[in-house]
């Protein structure tokens, strides 16, 4: 409808209500085929990922497991956990919720949704010959970029098509007002090829002398959580509270100081992975400044989130991608505090090359970013598939399954790795205790393998028998109390979800 | 904030200034580096990884060691890595020229390597620990690397290099575990790490 036919209409709030739904169901079609595929590709990664997680968790109590397959040595498992992870699941799920949002949030249907389809399939087949790469034997060690070379033309192509078609989207754009989740997005959709096309060119085809190799691998694998991950989560965040509350976002001029603190210190934090290592002293004294002043972007986001939050915390008991978004959000806040301390030399000496960092790192790229993704993901697939999740009962499994799984795993690593470090630090301690210490902490961690692991499997359950409209139809949304008392507590303004 | 270009500005000019102190800077001041010879030394140092040891090298990569070992030795009195013995001093940019790709490493679940050529020189004893760690070092975690081994039939002599393998993890007589080329590779390699000598900025 063109603006000088709107002037005309005379707006009851039914006729409004009944155009944006007409406008929204254009928009989810154009996202439909693309966003889903995307989503069903990176649920299955997840499975790939947390079945070689499991794997190699424990390799690491009990050697002699499965010691015979070289393709499943601990280096190459774990290894192919992590870039399957990072490449198969997180990029993609992020990919997913990025178009979806940004075609929302533009009022205008997602562009080219087939090529997109293409893009997904070849972002796939790179993944899957860059994981059979890893544990056939072509494997780098270069940290987050473990993949044979050839993979990284292949994945850089598809998403820079992938982004383009973002980017055009973006530009479509009806509505006048850029909201914060989309600078975010903007954000992340520019940084992420720039960074992997820098490191695999100075890493991998024209290797840069020595050490300069690590510190643009730690500037790379740092700003993939930073610069990618990071952002995409917020997004989601900052469209879902509000949508799932149905009120606005607390303060703006918070959301601004939050969003350009994160793309200048987030940037700038990745060499304090080096720090006690041979690079020059000013490199690592910027890192580390730059992570302390993390605490800016992160306070910012956190007190935004909260106060516009306060009030509703009631919700989480009903809405299922409240809760997950909750959470992640609180392990966000959670995540970067530690990861500011941790920086400071005196902290780093000890937790230093420990499981600390382990934890720490799931902290990160589990409890914040994957709880976030598993929140917008139901919130968004019932709006594209037009079918509500089959059962609340599995969806609160797959939460507490999740939630419970993660914590167990952060405190026994960070405990374990915390006195490790201790340990390591006092040359009277003989080696082989330290890795005696360690073994209960390992076989906790397998145990909290499992809790995730059976959490994924309910989620790609319910995902499927969403995707093949099966169960009992819906005409309410699936929450996880009585939808009369939730309805009440959100009134009319809040998404029923 | 609602102009599409002034976020584009942003975006570019926080990401650029990033590129420019951790990657750009960095490569000017350590992109020439070259080997250096100090004092009392006669060669240059560090000498470039060739032959075998560079074949090995791919196979460390490969299996990833760097996972659970690390290659750095960090200054005295932060951390013990002196007090343990892992080196005489610590590691500095100029030990690492030659490295492709550099596994300076972010874990040690098992002992640092930077020097682990001078401190176990022993070809036998790296054969018995990568084929089975826990002959050497009863208690490790690390895995076994038997597949880096081939069993085969004694045909006359044993084989000069078939390893000595203590009764309890001894195979089926007529048998004899030897290194293929790869174990051997990897083993060059491991000997190989050695960063003892003296450095102009970084004397014993």
């Amino acid at each position: 409808m063109s603006d000088a036919v709107a002037a005309t209409v005379e707006w009851t709030p039914e006729k409004r209500r009944a155009y944006f739904a007409r406008e929204r169901a254009g928009i989810d079609a154009s996202t439909r085929l693309p966003v889903l595929t995307f989503f069903a590709a990176s649920v299955f990664w997840l499975l790939v990922g947390t079945t070689l997680a499991i794997i190699a968790s424990v390799k690491m109590h009990w050697p002699e497991f499965l010691e015979s397959f070289s393709w499943l040595t601990f280096g190459r498992a774990r290894s192919a956990h992590l870039d399957t992870m990072a490449y198969g699941w997180t990029a993609q799920v992020g990919l997913g919720v990025s178009l979806w949002l940004i075609a929302r949030l533009a009022r205008a249907p997602l562009r080219w949704p087939r090529l997109l389809v293409g893009a997904a399939g070849l972002w796939n087949a790179a993944v899957l010959a860059g994981a059979i790469g890893v544990l056939g034997g072509q494997m780098q060690s270069v940290e987050w970029l473990e993949f044979p070379p050839f993979v990284a033309p292949l994945l850089a192509l598809a998403f820079v098509v992938i982004a383009m078609s973002a980017l055009t989207t973006f530009g479509d754009r009806q509505e006048g007002h850029i909201y914060v989740s989309q600078w975010y997005l903007f954000g992340a959709l520019f940084w992420f090829p720039w960074l992997y096309v820098v490191a695999n060119v100075l890493i991998l085809f024209q290797p840069v002398r020595g050490v300069l190799q690590a510190s643009v691998n730690w500037w790379f694998a740092h700003n993939y959580l930073g610069l990618y991950l990071t952002p995409i989560g917020l997004a989601s965040a900052y469209y879902l509270i509000p949508k799932v509350i149905g009120r606005p976002v607390y303060s703006y001029y918070l959301s601004i100081i939050g969003f350009w603190a994160l793309a200048f210190f987030y940037n700038s934090a990745g060499i304090h992975h080096l720090i006690g290592g041979p690079m020059p002293a000013w490199l690592i004294t910027y890192s580390i400044v730059a992570s302390v002043m993390m605490l800016i972007p992160v306070g910012t986001v956190a007190i935004n989130h909260h106060m516009t939050t306060v009030n509703h915390f009631r919700l989480v008991l009903y809405s299922p991608t409240l809760r997950f978004i909750v959470f992640g959000a609180m392990s966000y806040t959670a995540v970067s505090v530690q990861g500011a301390l941790q920086s400071l030399r005196t902290v780093n000496e000890v937790s230093h090359f420990t499981h600390y960092t382990v934890a720490h790192a799931h902290l990160g790229v589990y409890a914040f970013f994957t709880m976030t993704m598993f929140g917008s993901l139901y919130y968004i697939v019932p709006r594209l598939t037009k079918w509500e999740w089959a059962s609340a009962r599995l969806i609160r499994l797959h939460f507490w399954m999740t939630a419970g799984g993660i914590m167990l795993y952060f405190l026994s690593l960070t405990w374990a790795g915390w006195y490790q470090g201790q340990m390591l630090n006092d040359a009277n301690v003989p080696f082989m205790d330290i890795v005696k210490y360690t073994l209960p902490y390992l076989r906790t961690r397998s145990i909290a393998a499992v809790m995730l692991a059976v959490g994924h499997l309910v989620f790609a359950y319910l995902f499927v028998l969403n995707l093949l409209h099966r169960g009992e139809p819906r005409r309410d949304p699936t929450i996880l109390g009585d939808v009369k008392e939730y309805r009440d507590m959100i009134g009319s303004e809040g998404a029923p979800q | 904030m609602n102009h599409g270009p002034l976020i584009f500005l942003g975006v570019f000019f926080t990401f650029a200034s990033s590129w420019l102190a951790l990657v750009f800077t960095p490569y000017v001041q350590l992109q020439h580096l070259t080997a250096a010879k100090s004092g009392e030394t006669a060669s240059s140092y560090p000498r470039p990884i060739a032959g075998l040891a560079l074949v090995g090298q791919r196979v460390y990569s490969r299996d990833g060691c760097m996972y659970c070992h690390t290659q750095q030795v960090r200054p005295e009195g932060f951390g013990a890595d002196f007090e343990r013995g892992w080196g005489p001093r610590r590691t500095v940019a100029r030990d690492y020229i030659y490295d492709r790709p550099v596994m300076l490493g972010t874990m040690r679940t098992g002992p640092d390597l930077a020097n682990i050529g001078v401190r176990q020189p022993s070809v036998e004893w790296h054969h018995l620990h990568l084929y089975n760690p826990r002959i050497t070092s009863p208690g490790s975690i690390m895995p076994s690397y038997a597949f880096l081994y081939r069993k085969q039939k004694i045909v006359g002599q044993p084989s000069d290099d078939a390893l000595e393998l203590p009764e309890e993890y001894a195979i089926e007589p007529g048998y004899e575990i030897v290194p293929t080329e790869e174990a051997r590779a990897l083993v060059a390699y491991l000997l190989r790490q050695d960063r003892t000598y003296p450095l102009p900025e970084a004397e014993q």
